[in-house]
């Protein structure tokens, strides 16, 4: 970090990491200094914007090529519940899970396959869908999360691959076909309504007992055991409440799209979920869904590169692997680093928290 | 079933064979790369992938006349062999100094380096479905490219029932050559002292001497052209590439690669095998296309047994 101080040294990744850290710098000296009427302006401003986002104006600057409302909805949405949930996975308890989204699937499944077969309702399957992905993520939690860290990784994405190849050979639920007649029970008011519990248990979770516990998971293992704390039996709780979570949003996204085949659980969506905790900062929530949203929304947003690019080809994920590893390379830290968004904004100057995370 | 399973067994034991040795080529870059960095290498299977493609190169740019025999076929596998080496290796290197240098440099956080890695996954997948394949090989809009035959698929000998193809033993007999070299390389040479000391203890290594940059380079070639030399025989024996290829059967091999014991060369190969026989003899039990869930049940099986895989971790030691 010392070669760092002087901003004309340097590769030009450095140089360009400097100078979004003192635009960044910039900003929050203004916020230190604004009164307080102006910060709830912001605020103000910032909640109408909320409630503004999905009106069909703002849709037209934001995707004039595809409808905003359902992008909102099953990109966004979908994956700011996802990200929250993995975030207490890899970000608090520090377990990299690469096969997410089988419970994603599972919830999925298991809520359109008892909506149409047995006659259930939406509010028992969606019961019985996140106790059947929190139960399969204790199945394979129990067994797996004795090993070290690098295995795990292994062992979930080959569980992704597994429930994959499954759903795609039985015929009872479709098979390669999809499963399709599902019942339109989900909309844009359930999903961020789930957002909202969603953020509200993490951040519950993460100040309680068992977050704490987490933490300690993460930080260093042997130290938490010699504390005390039984690092199994926490991790299969971190990998309960994640596989929960991810049942849920299976189940919003099942009772939107009406239909459900297996490509849609491909693990390049789990791999973009673990991209979005990473990216936001592990441990992170509001880091997580920011990120969630800028993850979804680059795809989107680079529909235009084509037009710009004078290309028939769809340069769109070329430009977003680029973007994603450019990201990484700037602050592989994550956006956020460990903090919550208002973190990084300090509250008063003179009180400006001397945080190690921000210096680089 | 069990009458199903005598017949097919010596076929299926061969076939298993075959996989086996691509799969162990595979798994030695990741096991390499891991053993020194401590990082899955994602993109290591689309090194591999792209030694399919330079093996399509090489064979469209020459115009083989049909296939080989004797000598010529000795000759042609070789410069395939060496151009993929080469491809492959240098693709790997550059993978390296792009997407991993910048962040070792900073010490940064492992899941980063694997975000990074994943996501150079994604662009050479891309890169190559966008860019390469439509305007050097020419092929637009195809998923799938097919490979000229190289080799007459003659029965060989035959042996419990099974017949030995040309083709299945000269992907053997490669695979096990560049293996062996491979491992006597990092045992005996200087090099190979300098990776294993990285491995161990990559601080004490730089006390001694030993300069982490060159290693890691080195290590990334290595696993790379091991890598190109999967791709020829993958491109020989399946006759059919795409830009996808590369992501199921890097699953697999890093599955070998933790089967055998991360991080040790022989317990690529060991695993690497282990996996295709077992995926092939599983198959005539429950059918092809359960052959993916049958490895990844074998691995937690394994896992749970012997947590540190089948030889265990050598090329360090294991780190908790």
């Amino acid at each position: 970090m010392t070669e760092e101080t002087n901003p004309r040294v340097g590769s030009p990744l450095t140089r360009v990491r400097h100078a979004v850290g003192g635009l960044g710098d910039t900003l929050r000296d203004r916020w230190a200094d604004a009164p307080k009427w102006q910060r709830w302006l912001v605020y103000a401003l910032l909640l109408a914007l909320a409630i503004a986002a999905p009106s069909p104006l703002i849709g037209s600057f934001m995707s004039p090529y595809t409808d905003w409302t359902s992008l909102l909805f099953n990109p966004i949405g979908i994956y700011i519940l996802l990200a929250i949930g993995l975030n207490i996975v890899v970000g608090h308890a520090g377990l990299l899970d690469l096969g997410y989204v089988a419970f994603f699937a599972i919830g999925a499944y298991t809520l359109a396959y008892l909506g149409i077969k047995h006659g259930f309702t939406f509010w028992p399957t969606l019961i019985l869908g996140m106790a059947f992905a929190s139960i399969s993520g204790v199945i394979l939690g129990a067994p797996t999360l004795r090993l070290r860290g690098d295995y795990l990784a292994i062992v979930t994405l080959g569980f992704g691959e597994i429930i994959r190849v499954v759903i795609l050979n039985v015929d009872k639920i479709g098979g390669a076909r999809g499963f399709s007649g599902i019942p339109l029970w989900s909309n844009f008011f359930w999903v961020y309504f789930f957002c909202g519990i969603t953020i509200l248990i993490s951040w519950r979770l993460v100040r309680s007992a068992v977050g704490r516990a987490f933490l300690a998971v993460r930080e260093d293992q042997i130290a938490a055991e010699a504390m005390g704390v039984n690092t199994t039996r926490y991790k299969v709780k971190a990998f309960m409440i994640g596989s929960f979570l991810a049942g849920v949003a299976g189940g919003l996204f099942a009772h939107y799209m009406m239909y459900l085949n297996p490509t849609m659980f491909m693990f390049i969506k789990s791999f973009e979920v673990v991209a979005m905790v990473v990216l936001g900062g592990l441990g992170s929530i509001s880091g997580s869904i920011i990120a969630a949203i800028i993850l979804t929304f680059l795809p989107e947003g680079l529909r235009m590169a084509k037009e710009v690019l004078h290309t028939t080809k769809d340069p769109r994920m070329v430009i977003y692997s680029i973007m994603l590893i450019a990201l990484m390379l700037t602050r592989p830290q994550g956006l956020l680093g460990r903090r919550e968004l208002w973190q990084v904004l300090p509250k008063r100057k003179d009180k400006a928290p001397k945080d190690p995370t921000t210096e680089q | 079933v069990l009458n199903d399973f005598i017949q097919q067994f010596g076929p299926s034991t061969v076939g298993g064979l075959v996989v086996g040795s691509i799969y162990a080529l595979v798994a030695l870059g990741y096991t390499m790369v891991y053993g020194v960095l401590r990082l899955i290498n994602f993109a290591h299977s689309e090194i591999f992938m792209i030694g399919t493609f330079a093996t399509l190169f090489v064979l469209s740019l020459i115009g083989l006349p049909g296939p080989l025999t004797g000598l010529a076929l000795v000759g042609m596998i070789v410069l395939l062999l060496v151009a993929a080496m080469a491809v492959s290796g240098g693709a790997a290197v550059l993978l390296e100094i792009i997407a991993y240098r910048p962040l070792r440099k900073r010490n940064a956080p492992r899941l980063a380096a694997l975000i990074s890695a994943i996501g150079a996954s994604v662009f050479l997948q891309e890169f190559f479905a966008l860019v390469v394949i439509p305007d050097v090989f020419h092929k637009p809009g195809r998923i799938d490219t097919a490979v000229p035959r190289l080799v007459d698929r003659d029965t060989v000998f035959t042996i419990f029932g099974a017949d030995i193809k040309t083709d299945q033993v000269v992907i053997f007999v490669a695979a096990v050559v560049m293996m062996v070299a491979l491992d006597q390389l990092v045992a005996r040479t200087r090099i190979g002292r300098g990776i294993r000391a990285t491995a161990q203890d990559p601080e004490a290594a730089v006390l001694m001497g030993v300069n982490i940059d060159t290693i890691v380079r080195l290590t990334f070639l290595l696993g790379g052209a091991m890598a190109g030399v999967a791709g020829v025989l993958y491109a020989m024996e399946f006759e059919n590439i795409s830009y996808k290829i590369g992501f199921v059967l890097g699953i697999k091999a890093f599955t070998a690669a933790v089967l055998g014991g991360i991080g040790n060369i022989r317990g690529a190969l060991v695993g690497g095998i282990a996996l295709g026989l077992v995926e092939n003899w599983g198959a005539i039990f429950f059918g092809s296309q359960w052959k993916d869930v049958i490895a990844f049940v074998i691995l937690v099986i394994v896992l749970l047994f012997r947590p540190t895989g089948i030889l265990g971790e050598s090329l360090q030691q294991a780190r908790a």
